[in-house]
């Protein structure tokens, strides 16, 4: 029935980081895999984020954070996604991302964690196989 | 698939029907006839405003700074920012949300990117539909921007009440003014980036060109085409600083006067017809040709006139004829 479909991507550099070469090497990597990619720049609050999402319907959602406060920002990303209804979205966060942190991240509903010195094409085929829809 | 429950929400103001419709008009051309058959009868009150320019000439930046305007004016705005896809690899970044950034929690603005999946012209085929998508959401105002355009992705001027074309100083001598193309399908010229040196020259060299294009006297045969030209709307140009906001409360003055001599003038009704003519074309071309595509691959009779061809016997012309026939619709 889908005639044309695209995977729709939403990269995202939540908070006050602000280094987003990896966030733009991914971005150019999704894109090389044939994925519309939306890049937002850096400085994201999660009311912008959640705007965004709601706006432009993608499937996954890209979290690129260095800077320590995704126990802070992921949390109250997914809960805004829920007040508006969005739960068939693959929401995702990578970066620099402590071993010890990834059990409260996935309770929380996040995936992925893919930190630096990943192969591109592992997040790839992490972005093809976890699609909720 | 049955869409009313979104359509439902849509006609009652919910962003994420917005957003789920988009999406479905981008990826099924079937979808989308049932969902504008459906929402059609809602459509017609939004203003629609192109904004085109190459790359690099501050298109993301400027919509950022005239929506401000409108969003205190009290408007309800709906953005749809092109980006072009990859040839190679059919993916695409969509990257003026980053310009954008003061507008997104702005309770009145639904900013939407697209990719042009290939097609020429300046915007993808859903641009369109995605419009009409906004306007049965209540929009006031609909901003669209094309794909940094060359000469000739001239599309917008179909779908957009007053196309506004981007120039800045310094690009291009004043032959680039005169060629074919963008320069002939602007109702209104910003010179952006004001504050760089040679916007002044920029503009003369705009100003000259219109007024060789109004020494230029045409004479159509068609009566109504005439009566348009008569008529006809002198394109203003405008020099502004997206960044400071500088001369915007006169280019938005700029705006009311082509939209209010598009209703006085009787040249919107023109216009709406010559939109509703050629959107219908392209339905048809798309519809035709899906037909034709169907045929060649299944009909035995189409070997035939291959191999007629093959031996000389028959032309291609002949052939495409003679198929028309076999569609039944010479």
């Amino acid at each position: 029935m889908i005639e044309n479909r695209k995977i729709k991507v939403l990269v995202c550099k939540p908070g006050l980081d602000g280094h987003d070469r990896g966030a733009k090497v991914l971005a150019r990597a999704l894109r090389d895999a044939g994925m519309e990619v939306i890049y937002t720049g850096l400085h994201q609050t999660p009311d912008m984020i959640v705007q965004t999402v709601l706006q432009e319907d993608p499937d996954a959602v890209m979290l690129s954070m260095l800077s320590g406060a995704h126990k802070a920002l992921c949390p109250v990303i997914m809960d805004k996604l829920k007040e508006n209804e969005i739960d068939d979205v693959l929401v995702s966060v990578g970066g620099i991302i402590p071993e010890e942190d990834k059990p409260f991240l996935e309770e929380h509903g996040l995936k992925g964690f893919y930190g630096p010195g990943t192969e591109l094409k592992t997040i790839v085929e992490f972005v093809k196989n976890n699609l909720k829809r | 698939m049955d869409y009313s429950d979104l359509i439902e929400k849509l006609l009652n103001g919910n962003s994420r029907a917005v957003a789920r419709l988009i999406t479905l008009v981008e990826n099924d051309i079937k979808a989308a006839e049932n969902i504008v058959k459906a929402i059609y009868s809602h459509t017609g009150n939004a203003y629609i405003l192109g904004i085109t320019g190459s790359p690099g000439s501050g298109k993301s930046t400027f919509i950022s700074t005239i929506t401000k305007l409108f969003a205190e004016q009290g408007k309800k705005i709906g953005i749809i920012c092109v980006d072009p896809t990859s040839p190679i690899t059919g993916g695409a970044i969509l990257g003026d949300r980053i310009r954008m950034k003061d507008n997104f929690s702005l309770k009145n603005v639904f900013i939407r990117s697209m990719a042009n999946r290939g097609q020429l012209g300046g915007l993808a085929r859903a641009t369109e539909d995605a419009v009409k998508i906004l306007d049965a959401f209540g929009c006031d105002i609909i901003i669209v921007e094309t794909v940094g355009v060359g000469q000739s992705e001239v599309d917008i001027f179909k779908s957009a009440h007053t196309v506004i074309v981007l120039l800045v100083p310094g690009s291009g001598d004043d032959i680039q003014a005169i060629k074919a193309g963008i320069m002939e399908i602007t109702d209104i010229f910003v010179v952006n980036k004001m504050d760089l040196a040679g916007s002044d020259k920029k503009i003369a060299d705009v100003m000259q060109m219109l007024e060789l294009r109004m020494n230029y006297k045409y004479e159509s045969e068609n009566h109504e085409e005439n009566n348009m030209l008569k008529l006809k709307w002198t394109p203003e140009i405008i020099k502004v600083n997206s960044i400071t906001g500088e001369n915007f409360e006169p280019l938005s003055e700029l705006i009311n006067k082509h939209r209010k001599f598009l209703k006085d003038s009787g040249v919107s009704e023109i216009y709406q017809k010559n939109r509703i003519k050629s959107e219908t074309l392209q339905i048809l071309k798309h519809k035709i040709s899906q037909k034709v595509e169907g045929l060649i691959h299944s009909n035995p009779t189409i070997d035939e006139y291959l191999r007629l061809v093959m031996d000389k016997s028959l032309d291609p012309y002949s052939m495409a004829n003679l198929i028309i026939k076999l569609l039944g619709i010479e």
